[in-house]
């Protein structure tokens, strides 16, 4: 692994319920990494991005950084895009800029960059509701880009989209990740699309939601619709259904 | 990444026509069509039974005596907006900042809230003789009665909407550190908009309503006097079509006051909100 961007070390987290959602987390994600947790629904998945996001504190262990992380260094994209639906595409890609207190003249070019990655340079005057489910997930991606921040946390992003839609951003968030190089962190609950996808699957299970296994996927990118139909693909993808059946107990 | 949006793009979000034309053709011409048979037979009722304008006058003498008192209704018609229209400012002003006040304190919302029920629950008509012998002036007690009817909604609506922020974009708000301010300002208030809007068609007639009920309560006389009570003061003198009249722009008024807030509402959401903005078939 290359040099650690972050470790949970013993993380554990209780709500104010008593529900134990997480037990003895230890990982460690390098820089630049691209790594997936992959679960059954319900196992903790999303509070651990949501710990590592600082939404949520750790009610047991530490989450050790390795690097100075500022405001505007996490990027999060959500299942749902998560607009705000009275702002146009522009300001909803401003807005961790705006709430950075960075005047709109200023970050043009910064929102009009962002916005052109995810290919919608030419929507920026459109609001949410004119806009396709797959469009949405775009803009939702635009704005935590915007910042070029040095981890990217998405929580099964494109889990509501079809499958020709979810490929097509698949790749696209895998040529962005090869040239911009953060650091991701992918929740899904789709073995195909972790395995296309990262470098390394933490499987889950869950009560209380933990790791059971760690499998890395070594083929080399860039991936493309040739590797879906390799038989490497195949076998990683069986090897990561036979992890996620034992973590689920059966 | 360049992507190429074209038909054949799965991502473009689907094209329809535009909306029907034949719905607002409906839509004009239907509550047109509905008012018009209604006066007409209104009309018709009333020459063939005969019936004497001191019980019933016909819509046509209603409008003839509406243009005969114009010189006493209108003064008195600008009276009652003037009211109506200061106790909604006030009310807009005191329910938005007191909804404020209640997203940013639960303390202050649990304990001003049960206060503000209570002022909505009492008749208005049961507290306005009180008002009217504590408040020496009278402008001032028909405007605190307008208000109370009036504040409500705009109140209750409010809070609701700063509460029904979408709780994802509240941790994005949190994850990218903006302040109260800052998430008051570009999401509770965006968020609260729609609702807002509602309570204020609401609270647009209720504020109506209220000073027509403070002025009947008044019963004053002279230049300062409100339409309610040329309504009082037509009964006395058994005029009844001059009380038709009145009665006719205090509902002329309302509807007024109706399509404008509706119109605001269409101006300020149509593009985002799904209250406002027309479904693509």
């Amino acid at each position: 692994m290359s040099e650690p961007l972050f470790e949970l070390r013993g993380v554990g987290k209780t709500f104010g319920s008593g529900t134990v959602a997480l037990e003895g987390l230890d990982f460690a994600v390098g820089r630049h990494a691209f790594v997936s947790l992959l679960g059954p629904s319900g196992c903790g998945k999303s509070t651990v991005l949501r710990l590592i996001a600082g939404l949520l504190r750790p009610s047991r262990g530490r989450l050790i950084w390795h690097r100075r992380i500022a405001r505007g260094d996490i990027g999060f994209v959500f299942q749902e895009p998560t607009l705000m639906p009275w702002a146009s595409v522009f300001d909803n890609v401003r807005l961790p800029l705006k709430l950075q207190g960075r005047p709109r003249r200023e970050v043009r070019e910064e929102v009009e960059r962002a916005l052109s990655m995810v290919g919608l340079e030419d929507f920026a005057g459109a609001y949410p509701r004119e806009l396709s489910g797959g469009m949405k997930m775009r803009v939702s991606i635009a704005r935590a880009l915007v910042t070029r921040p040095e981890l990217l946390l998405m929580d099964e992003p494109f889990a509501a989209l079809d499958e020709i839609t979810r490929f097509k951003l698949n790749n696209e968030l895998l040529n962005l990740w090869a040239r911009e190089s953060w650091t991701v962190v992918f929740v899904t609950h789709s073995v195909y699309e972790s395995v296309y996808l990262s470098e390394r699957i933490l499987v889950m299970a869950s009560r209380p939601g933990r790791i059971t296994g760690e499998i890395p996927i070594e083929v080399p990118y860039p991936r493309d619709e040739a590797f879906r139909l390799s038989s490497r693909y195949t076998a990683a993808c069986r090897r990561v259904s036979d992890e996620l059946r034992r973590a689920m107990g059966e | 990444m360049a992507v190429a949006f074209d038909s054949e793009n799965p991502d473009l979000p689907p094209a329809g026509p535009p909306a029907g034309r034949a719905e607002l053709l409906v839509r004009i011409f239907g509550p047109l069509l509905l008012l018009g048979s209604i006066v007409g037979g209104w009309e018709f009722l009333v020459r063939i039974n005969e019936i004497p304008p001191y019980i019933l006058p016909g819509p046509g003498l209603v409008v003839e005596s509406l243009l005969d008192n114009w010189h006493s209704l209108y003064p008195s018609l600008l009276v009652t907006l003037r009211i109506t229209f200061l106790a909604l400012a006030v009310a807009v002003v005191g329910g938005v900042g007191l909804a404020i006040l209640f997203s940013l304190s639960r303390w202050v919302e649990l304990s001003l809230f049960p206060l503000a029920v209570v002022l909505q629950v009492t008749p208005v008509v049961a507290i306005a003789p009180l008002i009217l012998i504590y408040v020496d002036n009278i402008t001032l007690a028909l405007l605190i009665c307008a208000w109370i009817v009036a504040f409500f909604p705009i109140l209750s609506n409010t809070s609701m909407g700063l509460a029904s922020a979408d709780h994802n974009l509240r941790d994005l708000f949190e994850l990218y550190g903006a302040s109260r301010w800052q998430q008051l300002l570009h999401l509770r208030l965006p968020s609260a908009l729609p609702y807002f809007l509602g309570g204020l068609r609401i609270a647009g007639g209720l504020a109506l309503i209220g000073a027509i009920v403070a002025e009947f309560a008044a019963g004053t006389g002279g230049t300062g006097s409100g339409l309610a009570f040329r309504i009082l003061e037509a009964g006395w003198r058994l005029e009844i079509p001059r009380m038709f009249a009145a009665l006719l722009l205090i509902s002329f008024a309302g509807i007024l006051i109706f399509l404008a807030f509706t119109a605001l509402q269409h101006l300020l959401l149509r593009r985002w909100h799904a209250s406002a903005a027309s479904r693509e078939r």
